[in-house]
């Protein structure tokens, strides 16, 4: 087991700069999710932690030893790839003994950790098989148990779920969180989808185009988002922005009114955020009146489609609530629950 | 499929015509090798075996035929032999090693001997023969099995083959050795050439093959009888006009050279046959 600690990590190809200086220290033990949209950095970041790519500035350390300039084999870290990267010729077993085998590990402690991957990932039926008789989530079971054979400091994890469909994704999402939890090892994983990123994450780092925009436990970053770009990636449908100015006891976004949780001064152009789910209907005391365009009935929601000030408004509201195309919805939403960001720069105030 | 019965004769028919114009003449050389060579050369030639096939076949084997200088068939073979497994060998060896440093490594001037490489395949035995006879006859290599077969091993064709089926190997599999602790060598061993063995077997049959059918680098680089190959010989038994040919020892000595490639090709066929249908990667 070990700490991994990045310290102001940077990565050029050629001129170009793609990563533009990350501090993070991940804790003994501790499962942290790096999120983000395509391109951001994120497999940079993780392949600079593997050693496979190198490290153009800063420093990596893994248990308090800087790997700067140490080969990936001799990291101790075991890495699951998207696409398996399995050996094909090679059985399950010889594809998860490989790395024991280099290691000169002798053959009955392979066969004893093989065997106990094995039991753990229900692989037990299938080791005598050869990948292309497998299917994709046993292929990435395989891949796991290649990872956990080697025992490792650290298991890093680049989208290993985005090739399965929907519903193994979701099984296998819960069998990775388990068994990270028992193994009890430091664990960096890397997704582009938010759902895997909040269920699975002790701790979050939100990328966008090479910086870490936030760090922070996944309901703290849902919460309490830095960033306007934060706040749109985190949370599904995502948060409302309407251009606001702020006036003397509130906000005003085009016609509507709404109360501020803080002071700020008088004529600032700001930006509000508000979730979807945060919005509710109140034909009492409504914040604001949204004209209904499109209706979307989930079942368990309906999504109501608007528009505010220019801006496009999405209010998440039970699916009890009868609305039509058309209608005029009048809605609430508490102070506590407005985001502010600072117009120019997108940060939170 | 009741349609499909009905027209089932047609590629059948085609394919049976197709096997029987191949067929055909190696049936006549094959029964031409069972008869004497007046049998052969006066009247009609029978299409039925005749009685004389061992005694012609031993002959060819053991001494040739007179213009062979006494030279046997056996001796040929073998020379022919050596000299293709040679290149077959060689030619994959150095081309699977070439096209790794160049997929694998990065190298300062990777492409430049790349290119390099790829050159030679405009420079084919035939067209830098004079200089290349040179090469051969200064380091007293005429009449030697490395004189005949170092020439045709050095050239580019296997190496781009290579290299085509190295690039789609997935960067992630390479990846993934690297942190399962694979140095290059292991990686070579354990995952290269394993996956390389389709490739592998089809170029060995192409490749013995071109070396074992080689003519005029070995015309001019053999002049001892002993160090014949076969084709040669067989040009050599056929008469100038001087002598009559002696046909039926001709014949048994082309059914002879004939089995060695298809011994090949039968060998090889269940690796590769093996490898088209099972897709793996
Ligand atoms: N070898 C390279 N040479 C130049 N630029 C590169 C190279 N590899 C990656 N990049 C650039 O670095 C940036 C980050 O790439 P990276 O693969 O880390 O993105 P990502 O966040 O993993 O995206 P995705 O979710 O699509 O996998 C991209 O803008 C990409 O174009
Ligand atoms: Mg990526």
């Amino acid at each position: 087991m070990a700490d991994v600690r990045l310290r102001n990590v940077r990565k050029s190809y050629g001129d170009t700069e793609v990563i533009h200086g990350v501090d993070c220290e991940i804790a003994d033990g501790e499962f942290v999710v790096v999120v983000g949209p395509s391109g951001c950095g994120k497999s940079t970041l993780l392949r600079m932690v593997a050693g496979l790519e190198e490290i153009t500035k800063g420093e990596i350390a893994i248990g308090g030893r800087v790997v700067n300039d140490i080969e990936p084999k001799d990291r101790d870290i075991a890495m699951v790839f998207q696409n398996y990267a399995l050996y094909p010729h090679m059985s399950v077993f010889d594809n998860m003994a490989y790395g024991l085998k280099i290691r000169g590990v002798p053959r009955s402690e392979i066969e004893a950790r093989v065997e106990k991957a094995a039991n753990i990932l229900q692989l037990k039926p299938l080791l005598e098989r050869k990948p292309r008789q497998l299917s994709g989530g046993q292929r990435q079971r395989v891949a796991m148990g290649r990872a956990i054979v080697r025992d490792p400091q650290v298991f890093l994890f680049d989208e290993p779920l985005s090739n399965l469909d929907a519903k193994l994704r979701v099984q296998m999402r819960v069998e990775i969180k388990r068994l990270q939890q028992d193994l009890g090892t430091t664990s960096i994983y890397v997704t582009h989808d938010q759902v895997e990123a909040m269920t699975l994450a002790d701790r979050l780092v939100v990328m966008n185009a090479g910086v870490a925009e936030q760090v922070g436990p996944p309901i703290e970053v849902y919460e309490r988002p830095e960033t306007v770009f934060v706040a749109g990636f985190i949370g599904s449908p995502a948060m409302n922005f309407l251009p606001a100015i702020a006036t003397e006891n509130g906000l005003s976004v085009g016609e509507a009114r709404f109360r501020a949780a803080q002071r700020l001064e008088p004529g600032r152009n700001v930006t509000v955020g508000v979730r979807p789910e945060h919005l509710e209907l109140d034909p009492a005391s409504p914040t604001l009146r949204v004209r209904a365009e499109l209706v979307e009935a989930l079942g368990a929601d309906t999504i109501v489609h608007g528009t505010l000030a220019g801006a496009p408004l999405l209010a998440r509201l039970p699916g009890t609530q009868r609305v039509v195309a058309g209608d005029e919805v009048p809605l609430r939403c508490a102070p506590e629950h407005l985001h502010v960001f600072d117009g120019a720069t997108g940060k939170r105030i | 499929m009741r349609r499909a019965r009905t027209i089932d004769w047609v590629p059948h028919a085609v394919l049976l015509i197709g096997i029987a114009i191949i067929a055909f003449p190696v049936y006549v050389t094959v029964v031409a090798s069972t008869l004497t060579t007046p049998e052969i050369v006066y009247g009609p030639m029978s299409l039925l075996p005749g009685p004389h096939g061992p005694e012609n076949y031993v002959q060819a084997l053991s001494e040739g035929n007179a213009k062979t200088s006494g030279v046997g068939v056996g001796r040929m073979l073998l020379n022919t032999l050596v000299v293709a497994l040679a290149i077959a060998v060689g030619k994959i060896a150095i081309s699977i090693i070439s096209a790794y440093a160049v997929v694998f490594f990065n190298f300062p001037g990777r492409m430049a001997f790349f290119w390099l490489i790829f050159l030679t395949l405009m420079l084919p035995v035939e067209v830098r023969i004079v200089p290349t006879y040179a090469v051969v006859a200064g380091l007293g290599l005429v009449d030697t099995y490395a004189g005949l077969a170092v020439p045709l091993i050095a050239s580019a064709t296997a190496t781009l083959l290579f290299r085509q089926f190295f690039l789609t190997i997935p960067d992630e599999m390479v990846e993934a050795a690297k942190v399962d602790g694979a140095g290059p060598m292991r990686f070579f061993k354990d995952v290269v050439l394993p996956l390389s063995r389709t490739n592998i077997a089809a170029l060995f049959v192409i490749l013995f093959i071109y070396g074992w059918n080689q003519y005029l680098w070995p015309l001019l680089v053999t002049n001892d009888a002993e160090m014949t190959t076969i084709v040669i010989g067989i040009r050599r038994m056929l008469g100038n006009g001087d002598a009559q040919t002696e046909w039926s020892i001709v014949m048994a000595t082309t059914v002879l050279a004939l089995l060695p490639p298809v011994a090949i090709v039968i060998l090889m066929q269940r690796w590769f046959v093996k490898g088209l249908v099972e897709t793996e990667k």
